[in-house]
């Protein structure tokens, strides 16, 4: 009897072999499909963000937000954090609606998190949507969260190494942010070196250099962002 | 560490196939995961080894594919393997490829389940 059904374990004991052919993300896959399609809905383009802790993140944040609004954007934040407020509670000085997503031991954010989170939110008065992930260069990149934009963010100080130490994140990411520019010199960051380390791990990829501290650079940041909506827009109508 | 979850969510499909065939115990798992998937094997080994007590997979083995980074090479134009995923260039001529082919995969593609007392 030859089933196909049949297949012979390395026990020498007929089991059953079920094909199968699932994602094991599915779940969180058709989450993040339908968030992205309802951002689009809404008109409101996202923009996730993820680092390791203390690479900048929600003081560049900080600053976007507030010179976002500045420009005439309607912004809000999404803030996961592990246990603690703080980075939400700064972020509120910019003015904007900031709503924390509490992950407690999980080290990333997840597209259920975050269609739970925006319940009740009127994403339809929104144009930019910041999603700051846990502070972490490993887990989040398995995740879809549905955003448009997924920016990786890495400071002068952690060196240009970092993104041979996480390919797979800067492989994921649309787009690198390199931080603390204003500390380049200080700390002998070879800028030549990191852009050639990100191309490596993520060939052709888009990298801005700016300080949140000194303002340098965050001109042409802001007008990237401005620029990657409308194309998005452009490219949906 | 999110491979802990992601053995979760192994044990949770696994456990939807064997509903569908009487409850058996699953003793395989049969899985393809990319190099670029952003899962560690070992990590999800282990993460496994807890995960699956007092479940359908009690006794189940993971037996894992690991698919290697293949991208598509503008200047071979075709498809091959990468340097390593510290280098998307192509392996046989060195040209960067942003065009990623194979190497992202987290997939279950097969049970086993135990055998049938009349198959016996
Ligand atoms: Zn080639």
């Amino acid at each position: 009897m030859t089933d196909p059904a049949l297949h012979r374990s390395t026990a020498g004991v007929a089991t059953r072999l079920v094909q199968v052919r699932t994602k094991i993300l599915k779940q969180n896959d058709v989450v993040a499909r339908r968030l992205r399609q309802c951002f689009h809905q809404n008109g409101v383009y996202v923009v996730s963000l993820v680092s390791s802790p203390g690479s900048g993140k929600t003081m560049l944040l900080e600053q976007t937000l507030t010179m976002m609004r500045q420009r005439g954007h309607r912004v809000a934040a999404l803030v996961g954090d592990l246990a603690t407020e703080n980075d939400a509670a700064r972020l509120k000085r910019a003015e904007v609606p900031v709503r924390q997503i509490t992950t407690g031991t999980v080290c990333h954010l997840e597209a259920e998190m975050l269609e739970k989170t925006l319940a009740g939110w009127q994403l339809n008065e929104l144009d930019y949507l910041f999603v700051e992930n846990v502070g972490n260069l490993v887990c989040p990149a398995t995740y879809d969260l549905g955003e448009d934009l997924r920016l990786v963010l890495f400071s002068t100080t952690e060196g240009e190494d970092k993104p041979l130490k996480y390919p797979t994140i800067f492989n994921t990411a649309d787009m690198a942010v390199i931080t603390k520019m204003d500390l380049a010199e200080v700390v002998e960051f070879d800028a030549e070196a990191a852009h050639r380390n990100i191309h490596a791990v993520r060939p052709e990829m888009e990298i801005l250099e700016l300080s949140a501290k000194s303002g340098a650079g965050m001109q042409q940041w802001l007008q990237c962002l401005e620029a990657h909506r409308a194309a998005s827009a452009s490219a949906s109508t | 560490m999110h491979e802990l979850s992601i053995a979760i969510r192994i044990i949770d499909i696994a456990e939807e196939e064997s509903r569908k065939h009487d409850d058996a115990c699953v003793m395989a798992v049969h899985l393809k995961i990319g190099c670029m998937s952003g899962v560690v094997i070992e990590a999800l080994l282990s993460a496994f080894e807890i995960a699956r007590e007092e479940t359908l997979l009690a006794h189940a083995e993971l037996k894992i594919e690991a698919l290697p980074v293949k991208v598509r090479c503008p200047k071979c134009d075709c498809e091959q393997l990468a340097d390593s995923i510290q280098c998307l260039c192509c392996s046989v001529c060195r040209t960067l490829s942003p065009e990623i082919t194979q190497g992202r995969e987290l997939e279950v593609v097969a049970v086993e389940l135990e055998p049938l007392e009349t198959v016996q």
